[in-house]
């Protein structure tokens, strides 16, 4: 007799249940739907998204990549290949730049490692090709006529780099050389 | 006259429920998408109901390939049979007062066998693609088909009792001032959950049970042969909402609205509901449903024939 009660607690137990787990389901009916309908409905992407890389200018207009390779070097996956080279007024540069994006996991290791904030990653994923080959960005694809996100940066008018124009000690805060031989005892 | 008014209802009925069948894979995906919080198929077309369309299109430009281990006329066989099993059913239930091909004085028992001659095209669909998951797929079938059929019969028969007779449109009529669900409840219940077992739907889907046979009987299947199936389950389906509606909710009875309308939204109500238990519930392991078949629901049944027998005695 037990049993029997016990048997019959137990199946009114699992038909409870069922029954609630169906109202839950069918409770969702009003619930709001998850899905951001992609085309139609564009999703918001924080500023420091990390999506397509460009390469960005000083404030004034020059390349701010002075082709040191660090990104190059940090790349987990060894997406970005470029050459340095020096102009006529003694400012490098990279002759070419080259990021594989079908390599590229979008790690933003290149951007931490950048030191002149040349390179940095935009919140942009819409990259998709029909060709391999397209996913491939030279240096004319990924510059940019702007400055990103730091507006206000000049690597050369900070560093204490002699180039034409700019002699050492006239950056900003930055003191005149010191005479090696005025601190001679 | 007497030939021409059946053969425009056979027609009716037909186009009618082939067009159902392809739109209730619309309507369980967007409704499965709903209750899942998500869209569902909604690009191609209003609402997306182009999908429906595209869908059709799609099956019948496959490559309908039967492998060569098969059982070639049997593998061809099959499908035809429940496509034709689940039609056939549908020949005896009443959609109006007017629309009802035939008026069997065994109705009910027409329909019972149609339902087991489904089984056929399950397990010899399971047998003859020679395929170990097919033939596991194909005897569960048959053992749950077996075990479900017994006891749906059995639920019915206190409907019967009550209305004194096997033909569904005296059962209809017998329902004009209460609908049996309230005289009938255990039988309704016992009615749907062994439909839902017949029509081998979530949670009692062990024929096709993907994640143990890859696609149970009809692994081997592609093409139109495997949409055979998919119309032959959704028909399926659309029959037993439409014979819930037609023993225990009145069948076209309701005020206001026309009969066929009443009908149409009832069984409508019912498909929901089936898929609502497809969204809801979890596959039963193959003891639990043998166990819960025999033990449970089957002396349900009997025990329900039986004090509706009593109390029909004792009142009169």
């Amino acid at each position: 007799m037990i049993k029997l009660i016990a048997s019959v607690l137990d199946f009114g137990e699992g038909a409870y249940s069922l029954l609630r787990s169906m109202g839950i389901v069918l409770k969702h009916t009003f619930a709001k739907r998850v899905t951001v309908q992609y085309p139609d409905e564009r999703p918001k992407l924080a500023p420091r998204w990390r999506g397509r890389i460009v390469l960005t200018r000083d404030p004034d207009g020059e390349e701010r990549c002075v082709g040191c390779y660090l990104c190059a070097v940090a790349c987990p996956v060894d997406c970005i290949a470029l050459q340095a080279t020096e102009d006529e007024h003694g400012r490098r540069y990279p002759e070419f730049f080259r990021i594989n994006f079908s390599r590229c996991i979008f790690c933003g290791y290149c951007e931490e490692a950048c030191p002149t904030y040349a390179i940095q990653l935009t919140p942009d994923f819409e990259m998709s090709e029909y060709n391999r080959q397209n996913l491939v960005y030279e240096k004319e694809n990924l510059l940019i006529n702007g400055t990103g996100k730091y507006p206000g940066y000049n690597f050369y008018r900070v560093a204490g780099l002699a180039i034409e124009n700019k002699a050492k000690g006239e950056a900003e805060n930055e003191a005149p050389p010191v005479d090696v031989r005025s601190l001679l005892p | 006259m007497t030939i021409v008014q059946p053969l425009l209802v056979v027609g009716f009925v037909l186009f009618a429920l082939l067009n159902m069948a392809s739109l209730l894979i619309w309507i369980e995906r967007r409704l499965l998408g709903l209750w899942q919080d998500r869209y569902g198929p909604n690009r191609v077309g209003p609402l997306g109901l182009g999908h429906v369309v595209a869908d059709m299109i799609k099956i019948f430009f496959k490559e309908d390939w039967t492998p060569p281990f098969a059982d070639k006329p049997v593998f061809i066989l099959a499908p035809a049979i429940i496509v034709m099993t689940a039609l056939m059913s549908f020949v005896v239930i009443p959609f109006s007062p007017a629309i009802l091909v035939i008026d069997l004085n065994v109705g009910v028992l027409f329909f019972l066998a149609m339902s087991s001659m489904g089984v056929y095209s399950v397990a010899l669909a399971g047998w003859s693609s020679n395929n170990k998951y097919s033939l596991l797929g194909g005897l569960r079938a048959s053992a749950q088909m077996l075990s479900y059929e017994v006891f749906m019969g059995l639920s019915l028969m206190g409907v019967v009792a009550l209305t004194g007779s096997f033909s569904l449109k005296a059962i209809v009529d017998a329902q004009e001032g209460l609908w049996f669900v309230v005289t009938q409840p255990i039988g309704f219940i016992v009615f749907a959950i062994a439909g839902v077992a017949e029509t081998h739907r979530v949670p009692f889907d062990l024929p096709e049970a993907e994640s143990e046979l890859v696609a149970g009987f009809h692994s081997e299947y592609s093409g139109m042969k495997f949409g055979m199936f998919f119309v032959g389950e959704y028909i399926g389906v659309t029959l037993i909402s439409a014979l819930i509606v037609t023993f225990f909710f009145g069948g076209w009875h309701g005020p206001l609205l026309p009969p066929l309308l009443w009908f149409f939204l009832k069984t409508l109500f019912f498909i929901c509901g089936f898929v609502l238990l497809r969204a809801s519930l979890p596959r039963l392991r193959y003891d639990q449903l043998m166990a819960f078949g025999w033990k449970l629901m089957l002396p349900l049944a009997l025990l329900n024939l039986m004090v509706t027998g009593a109390l029909i005695l004792a009142w009169n």
